[in-house]
């Protein structure tokens, strides 16, 4: 059986766990097997709903204290539970909390993990897993050979499918040792969209000049409903918050549209966003290394060329 | 307080990343090699500077590699690291690298193991993890923010949209990302310090990997650019509405 982790915050399940599920029913098809979800703590979302994702059955270790994050007492519940299950297969998505718990788990079963996986893995010879590596600049084919095997996988890699169907939602029984990481405040940036989350990026460097200029990348981010992120220069001035910085020691992320504006695309930039579907750059260098690198490009003044895009999307929106 | 630094050696980031031996093996010439960016900037410069606000404490350095990690443990010397152990094996498996550091960390009594919160060759974000699992204690990962006041840490950890700031008694292991500490370049003093600083090679404990890589491949190249002028944005909103469907 593949067991599915869906991770959660505020009482909803996280985009990334939708992926997840969709990428653990096709493995579980593959090996001809069936899928189950695994959710720690509660939620206000219908679990039964999570059947349309391919999954047969979700698994509840319906306790609030799980609700907050320490990885040590997760990692613990989610491997006993793996061994009551019987799972062969485990998957997370690699975000904040795929990066804090499957690594625990994997060493509670002695199970061999592949982070950061970007397919389904090739099942003919071994089970083999494409991971990235290098920061984005090279995959890496890796063979699980431990007898189970835990795999996560790299947000928006793998396209969520929904269809029809509803799991059966059933209670698991696993007693949890005490937490010892008390919580003692939570700082959400409220109304915007989570980066490493995001469809859509909108991002900003040196040559928007200073963060007094940043409302053209907030309005076109807000038309197309994006994330906002910047370079590390701009970051390392005070700008922007860090949380914003994307390259290769800032957040990588692989949105479906990432739209550089003012980045000149320094090599430490490109492995943080090289991932990403397609990508735009607007730049009034037009030898701006990043157009090399780029889909789409525009070679002029961000102040002129952002509002008319962020004017001609509305009107896109409107007709 | 006695802390624990795991650190690796990692290509330079503005390296040329290609394969040999039928894309099973990095291409090594011309590399720079470099102490991994989050082990260094992050992981040892806080340890350093909890050190400096306690004259007591110490720190020991560990890393699993072969004799050409050494240039790196020299320069984490010179930063400030006190001892150095290294675990003479080579493997591209977290769990092997793991359970070789908690064999380590076992014999030592730390109080505190930091790791940086990924290396930038494999990104795979798993030791630090893999140790507290192993070792049984508490894990915190994606630091950006470490105190310590007696035996309580305070933590401020990455998660999706924000922060969350936390607490934890010793012993804990945290993996350390950006604003944990401030980048800082040895000193001459440093430098000298680094020769002489000990530096014990250990023989690898048996521990069967579980997961090996079988090959690499680099990215498919890029179609190249499609430039749409300055004065006709309408066609950019076109192009990625009807060809790429991303808008």
């Amino acid at each position: 059986m593949v067991l599915i982790f869906i991770d959660h915050a505020d009482g909803h399940i996280k985009k990334a766990s939708f992926e997840a599920l969709t990428y653990g029913a096709a493995l579980a098809k593959q090996l001809g097997t069936n899928a189950e979800g695994l959710l720690c703590g509660t939620v206000a979302d219908d679990l039964a709903l999570l059947g349309k994702y391919g999954i047969t059955k979700v698994n509840q270790v319906n306790n609030e204290a799980l609700n907050n994050l320490d990885s040590l007492v997760y990692g613990k519940t989610i491997a006993d539970a793996v061994t009551a299950l019987g799972a062969k297969v485990l998957v997370f998505s690699h975000n904040q909390t795929g990066r804090a718990v499957a690594p625990v788990v994997a060493a509670k079963l002695k199970a061999g993990l592949v982070t950061g996986a970007i397919a389904l893995p090739d099942t003919s010879n071994g089970f083999v897993v494409k991971k990235s590596v290098f920061s984005g600049k090279a995959y890496a084919n890796v063979n699980i050979t431990s007898d189970i095997k835990i795999i996560s996988l790299n947000p928006n890699s793998y396209k969520t499918v929904a269809g029809e169907g509803t799991a059966e939602v059933s209670q698991l029984n696993i007693a949890i040792d005490s937490l010892k990481v008390k919580l003692t405040a939570v700082n959400k940036v409220s109304g915007e969209v989570p980066l490493t989350e995001a469809d859509i990026v909108v991002s900003g460097g040196r040559g928007l000049k200073g963060p007094e200029n940043w409302g053209i990348i907030e309005d076109l981010a807000h038309v197309l409903h994006a994330a906002t992120a910047c370079s590390r220069p701009v970051a390392d001035s005070n700008w922007r918050p860090h949380h914003e910085h994307v390259g290769q020691t800032g957040e990588q992320i692989a949105p479906n549209l990432y739209i550089a504006i003012g980045i000149s695309g320094a090599i430490q930039h490109l492995a943080g966003v090289n991932r990403s579907k397609h990508i735009v750059v607007i730049n009034k260098d037009p030898e701006a290394p990043f157009f090399k690198a780029a889909d789409y490009g525009i070679v002029g003044d961000a102040f002129e060329v952002v509002p008319k895009l962020t004017e001609e999307i509305r009107k896109l929106h409107n007709s | 307080m006695k802390i624990l630094v795991c650190i690796s050696k990692t290509p330079d980031t503005t390296s040329k990343i290609a394969f040999k031996n039928n894309n099973t093996k990095f291409e090594e010439a011309g590399v720079q090699w470099i102490i991994n960016p989050y082990d260094e900037w992050y992981a040892l410069v806080r340890a350093i500077e909890l050190k400096e606000k306690d004259a007591g404490t110490v720190i020991h350095l560990v890393t699993v590699g072969g004799a050409d990690t050494e240039p790196i443990i020299r320069k984490a010397f010179a930063l400030g690291g006190d001892e150095a152990i290294r675990i003479n094996a080579t493997s591209d498996d977290s769990f092997y690298v793991a359970s070789q550091i908690a064999e380590i960390a076992k014999q030592g009594g730390y109080d505190l193991i930091f790791t940086g919160k990924e290396t930038i060759d494999y990104n795979s974000s798993s030791i630090g993890g893999m140790i507290a699992g192993l070792l049984d204690i508490p894990f915190i990962s994606l630091a950006t923010k470490f105190d310590i006041t007696g035996t309580t840490t305070t933590v401020t950890r990455e998660i999706e949209g924000g922060e969350e700031i936390a607490e934890v008694s010793l012993p804990v292991v945290v993996s350390c990302a950006k604003g944990v500490a401030e980048q800082r370049i040895p000193n001459m003093r440093g430098i000298m310090a680094a020769r002489t600083k000990p530096l014990k090679v250990v023989e690898p404990a048996a521990i069967e990997p579980l997961t090996h890589v079988t090959s690499y491949e680099l990215p498919p190249a890029k179609a190249g650019v499609k430039l749409v002028a300055a004065d006709n944005v309408a066609e950019l909103v076109r192009l990625l509405h009807e060809e790429a469907k991303a808008i």
